[in-house]
C-alpha cells in the first residue's frame, strides 16, 4: 500500500480544502493533491500516494545515482579483467 | 528521464549484481520493512539473483495485514448500519474479521465502496448529504497525510456526515520491538522509502546506534532495491551501522516539511495494537481532539466487539520475519488469496500473498 507512481503535474487547480492538480501517469490522467508540495511547478515530476503527491522528484539526485552506478560498472568490468589472466 | 524504466535498466541490474556477490563474504540476514518491497523483491526475483548468503526476511510495513483485528469488526459492524456509506481501499476488503469480511458484508446489502484516494470518500460525503460516509483511514506514514487531508477538506468545506475510522501505525516503534526481540535474527535494515519520502531519516540514527546496525533508505524499483541492498552489505561487511540513503531522488534527510504539519495539525500520538504483534506503545497516531466531530469510533458507538483470531494462522511470527509463509502447513493449502485466514495473505503487500502470488515454495531456513 506504500506504493508510489511518479507522474509528470499537467495542471494545477487551487480549490477550496486543498490544492489539487492533474498528473499524467504515462497517460493516465488523475487528479491529485499537492498540499505537501506547495512550490510545485506544471511540469515536475511527484510521486504520488493515494492521490496526495508525497514529493517533487530530485532529476538531479536521479542521473547521480545512474551515473554513480555507470561508473560501478566500469570498475567492475576492469576488475573483471584483472581477475581474469587472459584479459577475456 | 520518467523514473521508472531508467530504475528498471537490465545492465545496470547486472552491475549491481554482480559487485553484491564481489563484496559479499559471510552470511548475512536483512529485513526489508515494507510490503510494497517484498512484492517487488518477489516479483522482479530480486531474492533469486543474490548470492546464498544473504537471506531476506519480510517485515511487518503492510497496514492490512497489522490493522487490529478489534478495528477490523468494528469496521465491519459500521459498514453493515442501513444509513452508512463505509468507503475503503480495495486491500482491505478480504481482510478475514472474527468470521467475516468487508466482501461478505457488501454481499449481504451492506453499503462497502473502493476508493483509491481518501478525497474520494470526502467527494462521496458531499455527493451524499442523507447518508453518513466513513473511510476506513488505515496506513503507516505514507497514507497518512492523504487520510489527514481527508480531514481538514471536510472540516473546510464543513461535511458533517464524514468520519474516518483511523489505524495509523508509525515504523520506528515496530523496529524496536523487531530488534529487541530475543528471537531477532535481523542483521541490516532497508528503511521503507515512501515512509521515509514523507517523513525523513532523522528518526532512524539512535535506532542503528542502539542495535548497532545498519540501516538504509531504499525504493522500489529493481535498481533501488539492489542498490539498498549493497549499501547494507557493504556496511554490514566492514562493520559499519549507520544510516544511509539509497533513494536520494525522492527522500530527504528532513523529510517533506509541510506533510508533516498536515500530520501534526491532524493527529497525535497514541499506542496502537498490531494485529499478530500485540499493543506497541506509542506506535501510532489518532484524532487531535479537535477532529473528534470526525472520528468514527465516537460517531457510531460499537461495542460488544469479541474478537477471535484463526488458530492456526501464523502471521504474527511472518510480520517479525521469524518465519517464512512455507512453514506453515495452511499456506497454499487452507489459506490462500481468495480464502485467506490471516492478513498477510491478502492484499498487493501481504507477505504469504507474495509467496503464494510468485510461487516461493521451497522451504527456507
Amino acid at each position: 500500500m506504500c506504493l508510489a507512481v511518479p507522474g509528470k503535474i499537467t495542471e494545477i487547480t487551487p480549490t477550496p480544502g486543498a490544492l489539487m492538480g492533474k498528473v499524467d501517469f504515462g497517460g493516465v490522467i488523475r487528479e491529485v493533491c499537492l498540499e505537501a508540495i506547495p512550490d510545485a511547478k506544471i511540469g515536475n515530476y511527484v510521486i504520488v500516494h493515494a492521490g496526495f503527491a508525497l514529493n517533487i522528484l530530485s532529476e538531479e539526485e536521479a542521473q547521480e545515482t545512474l551515473s554513480a552506478l555507470r561508473e560501478l560498472g566500469d570498475i567492475e568490468g576492469e576488475l573483471a579483467i584483472g581477475l581474469d589472466p587472459m584479459g577475456l | 528521464m520518467r523514473y521508472v524504466d531508467e530504475f528498471r535498466d537490465s545492465e545496470l541490474t547486472k552491475i549491481l549484481v554482480d559487485r553484491i556477490h564481489r563484496v559479499t563474504k559471510h552470511p548475512w540476514v536483512i529485513m526489508e520493512i515494507c510490503g510494497g518491497q517484498t512484492h517487488s523483491i518477489l516479483q522482479n526475483g530480486i531474492d533469486q539473483l543474490l548470492p546464498k548468503e544473504i537471506e531476506l526476511v519480510h517485515g511487518p510495513g503492510c497496514p492490512v495485514c497489522v490493522t487490529s483485528l478489534e478495528l477490523v469488526d468494528k469496521a465491519l459492524a459500521i459498514a453493515a448500519m442501513p444509513n452508512v456509506i463505509f468507503c475503503s481501499f480495495g486491500d482491505m476488503l478480504r481482510v478475514p474479521g472474527s468470521g467475516k469480511d468487508l466482501f461478505s458484508v457488501r454481499a449481504s446489502g451492506g453499503q462497502v465502496r473502493i476508493v483509491y484516494s481518501p478525497l474520494d470518500a470526502v467527494k462521496i460525503a458531499q455527493a451524499n448529504p442523507d447518508k453518513e460516509v466513513v473511510f476506513f483511514a488505515i496506513g503507516f506514514e505514507t497514507t497518512g497525510p492523504a487520510n489527514a487531508m481527508s480531514v481538514i477538506q471536510a472540516k473546510a468545506l464543513g461535511i458533517k456526515n464524514f468520519s474516518v475510522l483511523v489505524s495509523q501505525v508509525t515504523v520506528p516503534p515496530a523496529m524496536h520491538v523487531i530488534l529487541g526481540s530475543p528471537q531477532n535474527r535481523v542483521q541490516g535494515f532497508l528503511a521503507a522509502g515512501h515512509v521515509c519520502a514523507v517523513m525523513g531519516y532523522w528518526e532512524y540514527p539512535p535506532i542503528a546506534e542502539k542495535y548497532q546496525i545498519p540501516i538504509v533508505v531504499t525504493g522500489f524499483e529493481p535498481i533501488d532495491l539492489l542498490k539498498g541492498i549493497l549499501v547494507t552489505v557493504e556496511q554490514l561487511e566492514k562493520g559499519s551501522h549507520i544510516v544511509e540513503n539509497a533513494y536520494t531522488r525522492v527522500v530527504s534527510y528532513e523529510g517533506n516539511q509541510p506533510a508533516q504539519t498536515i500530520l501534526k495539525k491532524v493527529f497525535e500520538p497514541c499506542d496502537r495494537n498490531w494485529r499478530g504483534i500485540g499493543l506497541i506503545p506509542n506506535s501510532g497516531w489518532k484524532l487531535r481532539p479537535e477532529f473528534a466531530n470526525y472520528d468514527a469510533e465516537l460517531k457510531f458507538k460499537v461495542s460488544d466487539i469479541h474478537t477471535q483470531e484463526s488458530p492456526i494462522c501464523i502471521s504474527g511470527q511472518i510480520l517479525q520475519g521469524r518465519k517464512k509463509p512455507p512453514q506453515c502447513p495452511a499456506f497454499g493449502a487452507q489459506c490462500t488469496p481468495e480464502y485467506p485466514l490471516g492478513a498477510t495473505m491478502v492484499s498487493s503487500e501481504g507477505t504469504c500473498a507474495a509467496y503464494y502470488r510468485y510461487a516461493r515454495e521451497e522451504m527456507s531456513s
